[in-house]
């Protein structure tokens, strides 16, 4: 019987020049994408940073002690999307549970209607939404509120958590539920102790994209908070217009901490195998 | 005996047919389970769609007017205005998905292949996913501008002598500094999911061509791309949908004149004329249907390709 040779021995041998070409190439990828970041560190703690100067003449921690000092602003605009993002999570996933597991386990007529239906906002832009349902917000008093802006972020936040919950439950045995009732456990036991244990991690996975993606909401806030309900990116965006530029970069790094340990969590599933990583092209 | 019995019970279900009385249980739970989800999409999203196209004609019972007309649209289509921002709109579109697919294939060419260090570089590579847009635009600013980061090294390096002289790349006429920051960001996002599907095809169809004598550029076009495809074109798709629709990069990049789509709508809306109401609307309406429409030519185009 003929041996068969491992890929590894067919495949093209590194020469000299491919893997200097190789390094330049990882060189360039990662340093392009770090790139952005690096004026954001360095303004933070600037206090004067004029012109020709490639580094602040005069270093100060103004930025810092604004975004985490006695100014209540900051804070505020913090705490209303710490909750914003908390409340639109829970909820979504919530619906995401239920929803995706009619999706993910059960065959049934008009499931591919469903399934369009749940993932249109992923492809229409939200302003035509938000612009459109305004009026119903301020007719009912939704408007300028931290209830109707957790509204308005289930739309763009409910097809991804769907989706996540969906492909959570197509591999996910529902014959352990059925032992358990046998043994006498009440539907509240049966959940508790069967299915939450077992979609545990999908839970986290979709909550934290739920999470990033209302922390990370704009336009949707801007139009249904109407001004009153000031969230980071609110914050942040009149900073940047302004041209503070020490704040403006304190309040990026901020709001960019939730990603970061975002990605520290989930790197290992952000694959592009599943279906979560449509959530993030959202962003 | 005990245990035994267990199992046949449990098993039971499954393999009896179901009386009717049951598949309408089934069908009654499944409503029960998908009823949150489709609230959700029904009435905020389709309701909020459904009365953008009803203000857009027209239909403002809070101000009193009520009967429907094409009004909206037919001042819209008369505005040099529109057309610029429609233009640059997609232009920006276009050119950001474009740069960012062959800069993502090309990223995922370089990560896919074993090299000391990959794990970081995939971290590096997956680290710009979850950041907001607008701290990549931030970041541009501070890069781009003509008093910039890049301006100051240019500055250093005696290239010019003072912030006019370096090229204006932010709030600039070709949009430059958006689709930098569009393309910064997509380029990840397509690129892990072309990574994903090049480590899922394997190599064992290159190495099959490369026996037979294809070169590099033959394996690439003709072995490697069209297994690749499905993958690039619902990545990209995602992105051409997002930067025709998204608002706060142009808003804070771009110039004040001609505006981004998104952000000429904005305008628009908040204007203290109430009489812009419907124009405002008739533009969201219009980046809707443009975003939809060109998403089905393109995966109409792609799937006869395909053929």
């Amino acid at each position: 019987m003929q041996k068969v040779a491992p890929s590894q021995s067919i495949s093209i041998k590194p020469r000299w020049g491919n893997s200097v070409g190789r390094w330049l190439a990882v060189g360039a990828i990662v340093v392009g994408l770090l790139l952005p970041f690096l004026p954001l560190l360095i303004w933070s703690f600037s206090h004067r940073w004029y012109f020709p100067a490639v580094a602040p003449t005069e270093w100060s921690l103004r930025a810092w002690r604004y975004v985490f000092g006695d100014n209540t602003q900051a804070l505020q605009a913090l705490g209303y999307s710490f909750v914003i993002a908390s409340a639109t999570t829970l909820l979504s996933i919530a619906i995401g549970i239920p929803a995706g597991r009619a999706l993910g386990l059960h065959e049934f007529r008009g499931k591919a209607l469903v399934r369009f239906l749940i993932l249109a906002p992923t492809i229409v832009p939200p302003l035509a939404v938000a612009m459109g349902i305004h009026i119903v917000f301020i007719r009912y008093g939704l408007a300028n509120s931290l209830p109707g802006v957790v509204l308005v972020h289930l739309i763009p936040v409910t097809p991804y958590m769907v989706l996540v919950m969906a492909s959570v439950f197509a591999n996910y045995n529902p014959q352990y539920e059925e032992q358990a009732r046998t043994l006498g456990a009440r539907p509240w036991q049966v959940f508790w102790y069967v299915t939450l244990p077992a979609i545990f991690p999908g839970i986290i996975v979709g909550g934290l994209f739920a999470f990033i993606i209302s922390w990370s909401e704009y336009l949707l806030t801007l139009l249904i908070g109407g001004g009153q309900v000031i969230t980071l990116p609110l914050l942040l965006f009149s900073f940047a217009n302004s041209g503070d530029n020490a704040i403006t970069a304190a309040l990026s790094i901020v709001f960019i901490g939730p990603a970061v340990l975002f990605l520290i969590l989930t790197s290992r599933y952000l694959t592009g195998r599943n279906a979560a990583i449509g959530g993030i092209g959202r962003l | 005996m005990l245990f035994g019995q267990d199992i046949q019970v449990a098993k039971l279900p499954a393999n009896k047919p179901k009386p009717q009385s049951h598949r309408w249980r089934e069908r009654f739970q499944l409503i029960l389970m998908l009823g949150p989800a489709l609230s959700v999409i029904i009435f905020l999203f389709l309701g909020g769609l459904g009365l953008a196209v009803m203000q857009s004609l027209g239909y403002l019972p809070f101000i009193g007017q009520t009967e429907l007309s094409l009004d909206a649209y037919r001042s819209l289509l008369s505005r040099g205005e529109f057309y610029r921002s429609l233009l640059l709109s997609l232009w920006i579109s276009f050119v950001s998905t474009g740069g960012a697919t062959v800069l993502a294939v090309g990223a995922a060419l370089v990560l896919r292949q074993p090299f000391r260090g990959r794990r970081w570089a995939t971290f590096v590579f997956q680290l710009n996913l979850p950041i907001p847009h607008l701290v990549g635009a931030v970041g541009i600013l501070f890069l781009f501008s003509q008093s910039g980061f890049l301006a100051r090294l240019a500055y250093l390096g005696q290239l010019i002598d003072n912030p006019g002289d370096f090229p204006a790349l932010v709030f600039d006429r070709y949009a430059i500094g958006i689709i930098l920051e569009y393309v910064w960001k997509s380029t990840c996002f397509i690129g892990i999911i072309v990574l994903a599907v090049m480590q899922s095809v394997g190599e064992d169809y290159e190495q099959a061509a490369q026996t037979l004598g294809a070169n590099r550029w033959q394996r690439f076009r003709y072995v490697l791309l069209p297994l690749i495809m499905p993958g690039i074109l619902s990545a990209s798709i995602l992105v051409f949908a997002f930067t025709f629709g998204a608002f706060e990069v142009p808003l804070l990049l771009g110039q004040r004149y001609p505006s981004a789509l998104p952000v000429l709508a904005y305008r628009y809306y908040t204007d203290v004329d109430l009489n812009f109401r419907p124009e405002a609307m008739a533009v969201s309406v219009v980046i809707s249907v443009l975003v939809t429409v060109l998403i089905g030519v393109y995966v109409r185009l792609s799937r006869r390709l395909g053929d």
